[in-house]
């Protein structure tokens, strides 16, 4: 058997491979996917607990069912944010998009 | 009347603030005010004479009292107040009036003066201190317008204080008199530590006198006296000083600096006899110890300065002078008169002098008015000029030389017949043949001096034509006629009982009746008498041959000069006194000054507060380096480490999102080490 | 043997997932998104959770991952590897990143979890979520998620429309 500590260390190091995507990527596309990244490690997470722990109740999968749509909407939304500012901006470097640093 | 005695001297005062805080821009209203309040103090004072005579006032417990308690003193209070007996009766008859016809003659004499107002207010506060003086029942009361009258004197002789002399007269009287007024307050103060009381009623009691006739005091090597004796000493230095008497007599003549109303009043009528008053006043203590040294001493100063003066007059050129040295010569006769006992000749002799003195002083200041000179060997023949001012000092003249029927007569003849009167009954070898001798001789010379006075102001022609003589405006000659009256005729309020059918006719002595009803009255003595009159009608027709047979011409010396060869130069040059004092005390005194200025400034305090201040600097200093090194340092460190730590911190606020994330993980991180680790 | 097939499958997801965040071209990067998308649809398999396979893989796989391509082909310019592809705290962050999953590696190991799963999941699974879904419990979030789905819809389009 897998033991359950198997499962959320393997969710913890996609949500820290995540967190080095959000905080080293400078491209607004390659930050959002590494935010993808982190939410499907939530989602793994969330699953594990939900098998291992009450797997007779329904919370855990609609808990992330939820955390699925957030993640779709989210995307989606962003997305559309990061087309809106390279249409403006002519850029999708974050770090270029500082008008409102002093 | 008598419970407004203390008004009496309030009114003076009153001028005095108004004068000097209102009305000194306006001459006439100033003046008005002064004379205004002197004359309303004359009416309350004739007032309160009139009626002590009614009322048949008398001395010591008998006396009228109003007092009020004014200091606290411990237990009790110290009470000032008014006393009116005999003797400030009398004073008060004689001072207002004599201060009423001086202030009237000041408004002419001191015409068109710049500070006119400022006078006429010394004069009133003057006016102040002699009459509350006068009315004063406690000595402390009486000191402190003693003090008064001393400052007014200084600020009077030297009112015209742009002239050097006049200064240096003001300074020199302050100074002599405050050598007299030290031995006062030592007695006083002796006085009341020995009593516990300062108020006349009290000290002059017969249990308070008993105690200190019986009590002595050691002196060291000096032996031991009663109490009694010493303290009355001591309070005649005050007299000594005030009345200008050997030795402290030499700031009368240099007072003369001053305007002559100020002579008239203050160094003839009436703050010169203060002295007198005081001796008269305290005449019980000086007679509590029945053949002490006390009296003695006042007998011989009195009797020594009578005629010592009255030789120093002979020489002088000065009218003022001349009178000056009277004064004190005659000041001599009643010091003299109180130290052999003759109390109610002295005050006789007090208040006839003081009216035939201000006679002869304002008469010169007539004279000097109309002249314009002060020295009697430029003046001359102003008999024809100023008749009423020849007149009028041809009465003060006699009165001073003791020519009967006029007043001085009567009061100098009974001062010796009181004298010759106790040296019959004491032999020779005492203190009243002593004073009878000396003061017989210093009338023959007063009445030269005063004859040879009259000869060269009056007589002859004038020596200085050129200067035309006039004959001053009334304001100056009906205050002078009226004195010339009292001097006449006051003599006869003291003739003697005895005297043939004046002596009824007049009342029988009513002035010994008054004043000295305890006192037995003098025997009526021919021989003195006639005596008397020999010395003032002698000595006047020497001055006659002298000078009036032939009067000087101008530019002609005076006849003494070669007659009396060197003495002349030594009674000029008023044997030296002052020389002498200069030599002395006054050389000794500046020396000291000098000693203790220079510990003051350069050697003791000055350094010490310049160390003090250097010291207070250097630890400022200190105080300063250390602040700005180590307060200002740590506050400026802390603002520096502040500001690193701000140019530190602020890297951190990079704007970026990812550095805050990072930030953020960060901190996830440690909280779950710590929730982990604890 | 359950063992052996989730090792291989969550290296194979691990490193996929590396390579999106290490890969300087983005394009590359949203590939290797999807087999980390494909791995962990995997692993839901073995954790009995077949529903959200699927769902994970038509959702993630088929629609953010073609909105990903979309973007990426809207802002062609930076799709050449040029411009550095990482800023200047990467370090930083990898440290940091490495030391928080050490953290939570140490949490998760010494945390007492049952070492097999409780129970079995309900055969009729599918029935049962979507009748959760309606019911009083679940019903609300549901409404909302819905809501939110709404407005990411029209968000989206009102933000990337052409003016």
């Amino acid at each position: 058997m897998v033991p359950l500590s198997w499962y959320l260390i393997v969710a913890a190091a996609l949500f820290c491979i995540g967190l080095y995507g959000v905080l080293a990527r400078r491209n607004a596309i390659g930050i959002l996917m590494a935010v993808e990244l982190m939410l499907n490690a939530v989602n793994i997470n969330l699953l594990a607990f939900w098998r291992y722990l009450t797997p007779a109740h329904m919370t855990g999968q609609v808990f992330a069912l939820v955390v699925l749509a957030v993640a779709a909407a989210e995307a989606a939304v962003g997305l559309a944010l990061i087309v809106a500012i390279y249409r403006t901006r002519d850029t999708v470097n974050v770090e270029e998009v500082d008008l409102m640093k002093l | 009347m008598l419970n407004l005695t203390w008004l009496i001297p309030v009114f003076p005062f009153l001028s005095f603030v108004l004068i000097v805080l209102f009305t000194n821009p306006n001459k006439k209203l100033s003046s008005g005010i002064a004379i205004g309040s002197v004359a309303v103090s004359w009416v309350l004072s004739w007032g309160v004479f009139f009626q002590s005579i009614a009322g048949h006032i008398g001395m010591g417990e008998e006396a009228f009292r109003l007092h009020v308690p004014w200091l606290p003193t411990g237990t009790e209070w110290f009470p000032m107040g008014v006393n009116v007996d005999p003797l400030s009766a009398i004073m008060l008859f004689m001072v207002p009036f004599v201060c009423l016809m001086i202030f009237i003659y000041s408004v002419g004499y001191m015409h068109g003066d710049p500070r006119y107002s400022r006078f006429f207010a010394y004069i009133s506060l003057f006016a102040c201190g002699m009459l509350g003086l006068v009315v004063a029942d406690n000595l402390l009361m009486l000191f402190i317008f003693w003090e008064i009258m001393g400052l007014c004197s200084y600020l009077l002789i030297g009112f015209w204080f742009e002239k050097p002399s006049a200064m240096k007269a003001g300074l020199k009287a302050f100074l002599t008199t405050r050598v007299g007024d030290a031995f006062m307050l030592a007695g006083m103060l002796l006085l009341y530590s020995q009593t516990g009381e300062l108020t006349f009623a009290h000290i002059f009691a017969p249990e308070t006198l008993e105690k200190l006739t019986h009590t002595q005091v050691n002196l060291g090597f000096l032996g031991s006296l009663p109490w009694a004796s010493l303290l009355a000493m001591l309070i005649f230095g005050g007299a000594v000083g005030k009345s200008a008497q050997f030795p402290l007599h030499v700031w009368l003549p240099d007072a003369m600096e001053g305007p002559t109303p100020v002579s008239a009043l203050i160094h003839a009528a009436t703050m010169v006899s203060a002295g007198v008053y005081l001796v008269a006043r305290c005449f019980p203590l000086f007679t509590a110890v029945e053949a002490g040294p006390q009296l003695g001493l006042v007998a011989f100063i009195g009797a020594f300065t009578a005629l010592f003066a009255s030789t120093i007059a002979v020489a002088q050129d000065d009218i003022k002078r001349v009178l000056a040295y009277s004064t004190i010569s005659q000041l001599g006769y009643m010091i003299a008169a109180l130290g052999i006992g003759a109390y109610v000749a002295a005050v006789f002799h007090l208040i006839t002098h003081a009216f035939f003195k201000a006679l002869l002083f304002l008469g010169s200041g007539s004279v000097i008015h109309g002249s314009g000179t002060q020295d009697m060997m430029e003046m001359g023949g102003l008999r024809k000029h100023m008749p009423i001012t020849f007149a009028t000092f041809l009465v003060g003249t006699f009165a001073l030389a003791g020519v009967p029927p006029f007043a001085g007569f009567w009061s100098k003849d009974e001062i010796l017949a009181d004298a010759f009167h106790q040296f019959t009954e004491l032999g020779v070898a005492s203190w009243p043949f002593f004073v009878w001798l000396f003061l017989t001789l210093a009338a023959f010379l007063t009445a030269f001096y005063m004859g040879r006075q009259i000869f060269l102001t009056f007589y002859g022609e004038s020596r200085r034509p050129h200067a035309h003589a006039h004959e001053s405006p009334k304001s100056m000659t009906y205050p002078l006629i009226v004195l010339a009256v009292f001097a006449a005729l006051l003599g006869f309020a003291g003739v003697p009982e005895e005297f043939p059918v004046l002596g009824h006719l007049l009342g029988g002595n009513p002035f010994h009746h008054f004043v000295g009803h305890e006192f037995p009255a003098t025997p009526l003595n021919g021989l003195v008498m006639l005596i008397s009159v020999v010395m003032a009608l002698g000595g006047l027709f020497v001055a006659w041959l002298v000078y009036g047979r032939n009067p000087l011409k101008e530019g002609q010396p005076d006849p003494l000069i070669q007659a009396l060869g060197p003495v002349y130069t030594v009674l000029r040059r008023k044997y030296y006194f002052d020389e002498l004092y200069q030599a002395t005390f006054i050389r000794l005194a500046l020396w000291l000054s000098e000693i203790a200025f220079a510990f003051d400034n350069k050697w003791v305090v000055d350094p010490l507060v310049n160390l003090a201040g250097k010291a207070g600097v250097a630890l400022s200093n200190l105080g300063g380096w250390f602040d700005r090194t180590f307060v200002d340092g740590a506050v400026n460190g802390v603002a520096e480490v502040v500001g690193w730590m701000g140019g530190a911190l602020r890297q951190t606020q990079t704007g970026r999102v990812q550095n805050y994330l990072l930030a953020a993980a960060l901190a996830v991180f440690v909280l779950l080490v710590i929730s982990v680790v604890v | 043997m359950a063992q052996a097939i989730f090792i291989i499958l969550s290296l194979f997801t691990l490193g996929c997932a590396l390579v999106v965040v290490t890969n300087r071209n983005l394009f590359h990067s949203a590939l290797y998104l999807a087999f980390v998308f494909i791995g962990v649809a995997g692993l839901y398999f073995m954790l009995q959770a077949e529903f959200f396979a699927g769902i994970q893989v038509l959702i993630y796989v088929g629609a953010i991952l073609t909105l990903i391509i979309f973007a990426i082909m809207l802002s062609r310019d930076l799709m050449n590897p040029n411009v550095r592809g990482f800023n200047r705290q990467w370090w930083a962050a990898a440290i940091v990143a490495g030391l928080l999953f050490l953290a939570l590696a140490v949490v998760l190991v010494r945390a007492p979890w049952p070492a097999a799963p409780t129970g079995e999941p309900s055969p009729a699974f599918i029935a049962e979520l979507g009748q959760a879904l309606v019911s009083p419990a679940y019903v609300l979030p549901f409404e909302v998620v819905s809501i939110l789905l709404l407005a990411a819809l029209v968000g989206s389009i009102l933000i990337a429309r052409e003016r």
